[in-house]
């Protein structure tokens, strides 16, 4: 049988689109599509993929600027449809800006970049991206300037009430305290999906876990997505 | 049209000889345009004309070398049709007045340098230097330095894995900001900057034209008084997102064999990278500034070929293929323009509404460019009174670990992206040197930066000597093979003769140390007139080393198991002076450690390979470098928290000497078997002593005191969360 293709949206700017690809080709045992951010079809609707950078230069605000793009406006209509969308870091930012997500990620507390192993508590199994990784915490890096999640307290009390909140800073334990967090982000929160619970974005990145077996908790990651195509 | 005046001609930074020699060249008075290229082709900055001399004399040629210096950047091959093409380069001065855009711009201008040549970067490294902590625009430039180098390679998306940062007060009034990019290409791939085939297109490509930075090649030939504030306009600024997608550009093209030839517009902008391509390639150049895409209004020639716009760039391409160059930039949404045409005259004609508005004869020019030798002379040394204090062996290593120089730099490279391209196996806080993999293999390539301007400061060419061993100790310590080094060296005013007298010798340092270790130079950078009313920073030439790691498996970093053995490898004289120690107790006079460079072979050679040879018995490696033994291990406690057992060997005399001092030529090792290595260095003839093992949460000197790791973590970490917050 043929592979399966997924798509991932490369913007001017993008810089984790070759790192997601290999990531993705290598663990999800797909072929992939490199759809450039004004085509305005997306032919390959298995799942798609948007990669971390700084979309536009990230000129404006994280992310703003690609929202703009028509295969963003495919991706809002696919959404609707259900196809599942992951957006990483700039992804995440890209998709709260175009209100797929919920909340806003703004700059990090001490308003300076962090780059850093950070660990990472799966607050919600159920969930089709999250249900097949077997750890409670895993290590992703993170490396972010506008990486802090922030919503309203009513957004903030739905988006618990709907067990949207996947993934959280914590201690290798899974201790989710103010220590944990690295950039300011509430509740820290560090990743969600949307109601549906078909689109998810998270700013740590999984594709740069993958490649030595010192840290290659992103492999059970994007193997785990497998059973969503 | 302006009447070329004597004190016109001396804003130029042009002196009376020059302009003479200008006349005899053109065979007539030069018109401004005219003068203000020679002017930026004459500067320090881009003939290095007080240093050429010198700087032939060093070694550039090796087994391994495939393009040594006078291209964009330094290439040797790493084997497999693998290449690997560095370089080094200063922006002090505007990282100095405008710290942000200063330092992001470095960072930006050294990676087109390597993009330029074909290669994708793959990581960037910076060696920084700023005054005393106690100054107060310390603080402004180290932070305003370090977000402009983060913000610009974060962006472009281009991992920033080591480097150095350190403080003293001979850089109050002038930082340094020297950025090394490391980029990897296929050896049939290169591209270089020799412009060939008469009628040729030039196409011009990136940012638009402004009037930033005109005549910034000419400040950074200059020295600082207290008006350089004002040259702020002369900071160029930049646009990382630009780079990217220029970076990008550029590697499509690349695929489609339509480029001849290509070069970065960095220093000295349109002038300088069109003078060198046509230079290069022995041939003239018609340029059509009409043509240039502007920024602003009515820009005029003089304007056009001296700005230092960032994100630039120039090139030769083949007729067929110019249809096609142009639509991949669009696609990339640059502005590209065909600018000019090759030509066989072996002159630049520069033509503005129809009109010749400049003509220059290229090779004389070229040919011409001054070359000084300046003399020198050994400067008398001063001793101020001292009073010296004694400290315990406690509190110096806690003041040691707790200084600027020493404490931990995560403040800094925490804002650094190190893991982008997932091929950074060690960053450099994690091992002696940095180690990237080369993305799709099982190898590595070690990178470094060192250098200590104390030492050079009190001997240049030992100073330099130790700088160069130093590099090639880090990257064997990293488990790698030293291939080929890139220097940057950092003066103060040659037309000084102590200043020349530490550049000749410092050089002189780097050529004996590299041609003993089989070390060549292949690409460097020299920064001159790092001056501020007439005072001058400690010499500082920083030595930028690469190295190969075959297999991945055995690069080795800062790691202990509890258990493990910690052995040192080399001679323990005891040399304090200069040393860390010795500054503690105020002690600020004497020699730098004497250095063996034959001893330095053979030991580098023995720990290499035992590490080859043993790979799983290695569980780390570390040299010892500023603040001696004692220092060397309490940086492994601290980055594994785990404690140590420290024995003082009994034959030891004095023990403050053997702890803090500062001999050259020796590492750590840490090995889970101590029979294996003990075998090996007596059949080796190796000086080998164990020191340490692997145990407790304790950092213990047997006998003299201890101390918990926790504790010595807290003090290596509060250091720049203090400066940085208060």
């Amino acid at each position: 049988m043929p592979k399966k293709v997924v798509s991932i949206i490369v913007f001017p700017g993008s810089n984790c689109d070759r790192d997601l690809n290999i990531a993705v080709q290598k663990y999800m045992n797909v072929n992939t599509k490199l759809v450039w951010h004004d085509d305005p079809s997306i032919p390959n609707q298995e799942m798609i993929f948007i990669p971390g950078g700084f979309s536009f230069g990230d000129y404006l605000r994280s992310g703003a600027l690609a929202t703009k793009s028509p295969s963003i406006k495919e991706v809002i209509r696919l959404s609707k449809k259900g196809v599942p969308i992951i957006g990483i870091c700039n992804g995440f930012q890209i998709l709260t800006e175009c209100k797929l997500l919920d909340g806003a990620l703004i700059d990090n507390h001490k308003r300076l970049f962090i780059c850093k192993e950070s660990f990472i508590k799966i607050e919600n199994k159920n969930t089709s991206f999250t249900q097949n990784i077997k750890k409670n915490v895993v290590k992703f890096p993170i490396a972010h300037a506008q990486g802090r999640f922030y919503t309203s307290e009513g957004n903030l009390k739905s988006l618990e009430d709907n067990n949207q909140i996947v993934f959280k800073y914590s201690s290798m334990n899974g201790k989710t305290g103010k220590s944990e967090n690295p950039n300011g982000s509430i509740n820290n929160i560090a990743g969600i999906t949307n109601k549906n619970k078909n689109i998810l974005g998270l700013m740590p990145h999984p594709e740069r876990a993958v490649e030595f077996k010192e840290n290659n908790d992103g492999v059970c990651f994007f193997k785990g997505l497998q059973n969503l195509l | 049209m302006t009447k070329i005046t004597q004190s016109l001609i001396s804003e130029h930074g042009i002196s009376n000889d020059e302009f003479n020699l200008i006349r005899e060249i053109l065979q007539r008075e030069p018109n401004l345009l005219e003068l203000g290229i020679f002017s930026v082709m004459w500067s320090e900055h881009c003939s290095y004309k007080s240093t050429k001399k010198w700087l032939k004399t060093l070694p550039t040629k090796g087994e391994k070398v495939i393009c040594g210096p006078g291209e964009n950047a330094g290439i040797i091959d790493v084997g497999d049709d693998d290449a690997i093409v560095f370089k080094m380069e200063s922006h002090n001065h505007p990282s100095f007045i405008e710290p942000y855009q200063g330092a992001a711009t470095g960072v930006g201008g050294i990676m087109r340098d390597i993009f330029t040549m074909g290669a994708r970067p793959i990581a960037n490294l910076n060696s920084l230097r700023f005054g005393s902590p106690k100054h107060p625009k310390t603080r402004n430039l180290l932070s305003g330095v370090v977000k402009g180098i983060g913000d610009y390679g974060n962006c472009v998306g281009i991992p920033t894995v080591g480097g150095e940062c350190n403080f003293h007060e001979s850089y109050n009034n002038n930082i340094l900001v020297n950025a090394m990019c490391i980029g990897l290409v296929k050896k049939n791939k290169i591209f270089y900057s020799i412009a060939k085939g008469i009628g040729n297109p030039l196409i011009y490509v990136g940012a638009k034209t402004g009037r930033d930075g005109i005549h910034g090649a000419t400040m950074a030939s200059a020295q600082f008084d207290d008006d350089s504030e004002e040259s702020r306009p002369q900071v160029q600024v930049g646009d990382p997102f630009m780079e990217k997608l220029l970076l990008e550009s550029c590697q499509e093209l690349m695929k489609q064999d339509a480029i001849i030839a290509i070069q970065d517009m960095g220093a000295a902008g349109l002038t300088s990278s069109s003078f060198e391509m046509a230079s290069k390639g022995s041939c003239g150049v018609k340029l059509f500034l009409d043509k240039v895409p502007c920024r602003e209004e009515k820009m005029t020639p003089y304007e056009m070929m001296l700005s230092e716009t960032q994100e630039r760039m120039l090139m030769v391409v083949k007729p067929s293929k110019k249809k096609n160059t142009l639509r991949i930039f669009k696609k990339w949404g640059l502005e590209a323009a065909e600018i000019g045409v090759i030509t066989q005259t072996g002159n630049m004609e520069i033509f503005f509404n129809n009109s010749l508005v400049g003509k220059l004869p290229i090779k004389p020019l070229a040919d011409a460019s001054p070359e000084y030798d300046r003399p020198s002379k050994k400067p008398r040394k001063k001793f101020k009174k001292e009073n010296h204090k004694s400290v315990s062996i406690k509190s110096a290593l806690l003041k040691i670990i707790s200084s600027p120089n020493h404490s931990s730099k995560s403040w800094i490279y925490n804002q650094y992206d190190r893991s982008v391209m997932c091929d950074t196996y060690f960053s450099s806080e994690q091992s002696d040197s940095a180690v990237i993999r080369i993305h799709n293999s099982n190898k590595a390539i070690a990178v470094t930066c060192d250098c200590n301007p104390i030492y050079c400061n009190s001997e240049p060419m030992l100073g330099a000597q130790i700088g160069v061993a130093e590099s090639w100790r880090n990257l064997i310590a990293s488990g790698a093979d030293p291939i080929a080094i890139t220097d940057n060296l950092n003066f103060g005013n040659p037309e000084k003769e102590e200043i020349m007298y530490q550049i000749k010798e410092a050089i002189k340092g780097i050529k004996i140390a590299c041609e003993s270790l089989n070390y060549p130079v292949v690409s460097g950078n020299v920064s001159l007139y790092n001056e501020t009313k007439n005072k001058s920073i400690f010499p500082t030439p920083v030595i930028g080393g690469v190295g190969l790691i075959k297999n991945i498996s055995q690069s080795k970093g800062l790691k202990m198991k509890d258990g493990d053995n910690i052995f040192i490898v080399g001679n323990s004289f005891g040399h304090l002076e200069l040393s860390e120690f010795n500054r503690i107790c105020n002690k600020n006079h004497g020699r730098p450690p004497p250095l063996d460079l034959n001893e330095e072979k053979k030991n580098g050679a023995f720990v290499r390979k035992f590490i080859k040879n043993h790979n799983s018995i290695v569980t780390g490696c570390h040299d010892i470098s500023e603040g001696g033994i004692i220092v060397a291990l309490a940086e492994l406690s601290i980055r594994n928290a785990k404690g140590l057992k420290i024995k003082i060997p009994s034959d030891v005399k004095n023990s403050i000497k053997w702890l803090f001092g500062e001999d050259q030529s020796r590492y750590l090792l840490i090995v889970n078997n101590e029979n294996i290595i003990k075998e090996v260095a007596r059949k080796e003839r190796i000086n080998l002593q164990k020191i340490a093992k692997v145990d407790g949460d304790k950092f213990c000197v047997i006998k003299k005191f201890e101390i918990s790791v926790k504790k010595l973590i807290k003090y290596n970490n509060k250091w720049f969360d203090n400066f940085i917050e208060k």
